[in-house]
């Protein structure tokens, strides 16, 4: 069943007498009744194209974590032929919340890491929510020095609420795993795009997005902090969270202008969850059109741009 | 007590903080033993509780008279960066909190850069202060850092990290996280020269400062019973409702489960760290600190 947000009140209650109309009409089969839910389905589009051409940066927020939209995984099945997980950062632990693997990205031989949230209960828990332990960590600078040596260019994509903060995930290192993480990704000498195809929260975020490309879909967020935290923070009160999202900036269009990402990616009407199949394919096609405009710069010149490009960062480009 | 006649005795005091300037019949206690001590007695024992050696936070210009040889160093100016760049407001203006900040530590922002010699050698030192916002890093503590590397790249000399922070000045936003990878990039061209990167992580050092130029030192030091981890305590508390273990994230524990090489007293910093950059970059020999 469809799942609706807060502020999509207006299109469920349309959306429900469409259901209405059509159990209605099963039985009945008026001309009347098939042309009355033809209007309100005119109605449910100009109302998702209100709604979703207006977005604030706390709806962002909601949408970037609809359940239903594309998770890792479902990108990866996708997107990726000849698919191959690869398990373990050969230290501790296998860690779910980052799936990594080698396949065929449109037919060329890529490296994948990205965090997975899971799309049911099971699967959430076995994936942690997609909040990566060091572990995930590691796995991913293990795949990434892989990439490196067998030239293979590095996708990745970004979806998490923030690295795990639990007692086990702090014993083994969780911040140093994270450093070392980002420093992996400044060190490879290969092509290096990074998507955030729904939340980027902070530093478990940005271990994995500090690519030479950083492409973010029109309703995803990034942020040194969730708003909930920023709010439980600065306000003293998590309730407070709408306000410190619009206060963080958390939205593509925000870090565009701030020159933080690189390409915004327009998502369906009403959201990435309302046509995964195209939003998918859109995201196919984006990260492909990024590596060729890579491929033919040397390795020297992949790390030198990449470091300068989060060096000049914030440098230039704001008042 | 040799360490304060060779490293403590202000014998440049005017020239820099005037925050030493307090009268001195004045009293602090301390936190945690709740000794009451003279306050200039307290600066002379670096900030140190003599009743039971708590080590309490200190300031950038007393850390940097401690940590140079013979307390003498030069400031190394930090670029300006945008102020305020998202217009930042919460139940007060970022642009006000700045303001208080400045105005209660006397400095620009919360990372402080300094030239000068340990152990006989050009060495920079970068100080975060835990008093300016909590030491959080935001652009201008960045830049601080990135200055910091590219003083030591341009002297051949080796960079120390004093450490101390919540994490990422949230007021900044994105831009504020965006400071790991750019420190980040700093730390590697220091390693690629050759240069030794020492940490020293200090009460307290969270978030997005040790997911970044925190962790990633050739050596890691830590003050007793410093307070450093990735996530803040109550934040891992509240999600897994748990009690915490004694000592958890403090000094000792992350020396036990390897995160750091050595717990070392701040009476002993300037001494070992000399010790280390003299035997990672061996070569020239002491020379002979001027004569008191």
């Amino acid at each position: 069943m469809q799942n609706y947000l807060e502020f999509e009140k207006p299109i469920a209650a349309l959306e429900g007498q469409i259901r209405e109309l059509r159990s209605v009409g099963k039985e009945t089969g008026g001309v009347d009744i098939i042309e009355e839910i033809h209007k309100l389905e005119g109605k449910v589009s100009q109302q998702i194209e209100k709604l979703y051409g207006n977005l604030d940066a706390w709806q962002k927020t909601q949408v970037a974590r609809h359940p239903m939209r594309p998770h890792c995984s479902d990108y990866i099945k996708a997107l990726v032929d000849d698919f191959v997980p690869l398990s373990g950062d050969r230290l501790f632990s296998e860690d779910h919340a980052i799936i990594a693997g080698l396949g065929r990205w449109q037919g060329q031989r890529v490296a994948i890491l990205g965090h997975e949230k899971g799309a049911d209960t099971q699967a959430r828990v076995k994936h942690n929510f997609g909040m990566a332990r060091p572990e995930g960590y590691r796995k991913a600078i293990r795949v990434m020095d892989m990439a490196e040596r067998f030239n293979l260019p590095v996708v990745t994509l970004v979806d998490t609420a923030g690295a795990y903060p639990g007692i086990g995930a702090e014993e083994r290192g969780q911040s140093e795993a994270i450093a070392r993480c980002t420093d992996k990704c400044l060190q490879i000498g290969v092509p290096f795009v990074s998507v955030i195809i729904g939340e980027g929260g902070s530093g478990g975020a940005l271990a994995l997005a500090t690519a030479s490309r950083i492409v973010m879909l029109e309703h995803s967020i990034y942020t040194v902090a969730s708003p909930e935290a920023c709010a439980s923070i600065l306000w003293r009160s998590s309730s407070e969270a709408d306000q410190a999202a619009a206060a963080l900036k958390v939205t593509a269009q925000d870090l565009s202008q701030l020159g933080v990402i690189d390409r915004i990616l327009r998502e369906p009407l009403g959201g990435a969850h309302r046509d995964r199949e195209r939003m998918m394919a859109d995201v196919g096609m984006a990260v492909s059109e990024e590596l060729a405009q890579m491929a033919s710069l040397s390795r020297r010149d992949l790390i030198d741009q990449r470091r300068q490009k989060f060096l000049d960062m914030g440098r230039t480009g704001i008042v | 007590m040799n360490w304060i006649k060779n490293f403590v005795r202000p014998r440049f005091p005017s020239v820099f903080n005037d925050r030493d300037e307090t009268p001195d019949n004045l009293w602090d206690n301390c936190k945690k033993c709740g000794e009451m001590i003279f306050h200039r007695d307290l600066i002379a024992m670096q900030q140190v509780c003599p009743g039971c050696d708590h080590h309490m936070r200190i300031g950038a210009a007393e850390r940097f008279k401690a940590l140079f040889d013979g307390g003498k160093f030069e400031r190394i100016d930090v670029p300006d960066v945008p102020h305020d760049p998202l217009k930042f407001k919460d139940q007060k203006k970022y642009a006000d909190r700045l303001k208080d900040a400045r105005t209660k530590t006397g400095e620009k922002d919360a990372v402080q850069v300094g030239l000068g010699k340990i152990g006989g050698r050009n060495s920079v030192i970068a100080v975060q202060e835990f008093q300016f916002m909590g030491g959080s890093l935001g652009m201008a503590a960045g830049e601080a850092v990135v200055t910091a590397g590219q003083t030591a790249l341009a002297h051949d000399a080796p960079l120390i990290m004093v450490a101390a922070a919540g994490g990422a000045r949230m007021q900044e936003g994105i831009l504020s996280l965006m400071q790991m990878p750019r420190t980040t990039v700093i730390v590697q061209q220091l390693r690629e020269r050759g240069l030794p990167y020492i940490v020293v992580l200090t009460d307290p050092t969270t978030g997005g400062v040790t997911a970044s130029y925190g962790m990633l030192g050739d050596i890691h030091i830590a003050e007793p019973n410093a307070l450093i981890g990735f996530a803040g305590p109550r934040v891992i508390q509240d999600t897994i409702k748990e009690q915490l273990p004694e000592g958890f994230q403090r000094a000792e524990y992350l020396l036990e489960h390897g995160m750091i090489d050595m717990v070392v007293h701040r009476h002993k910093l300037h001494e070992k760290l000399a010790q280390l950059l003299d035997l990672l970059m061996g070569g020239k020999t002491h020379e002979t600190l001027p004569a008191e």
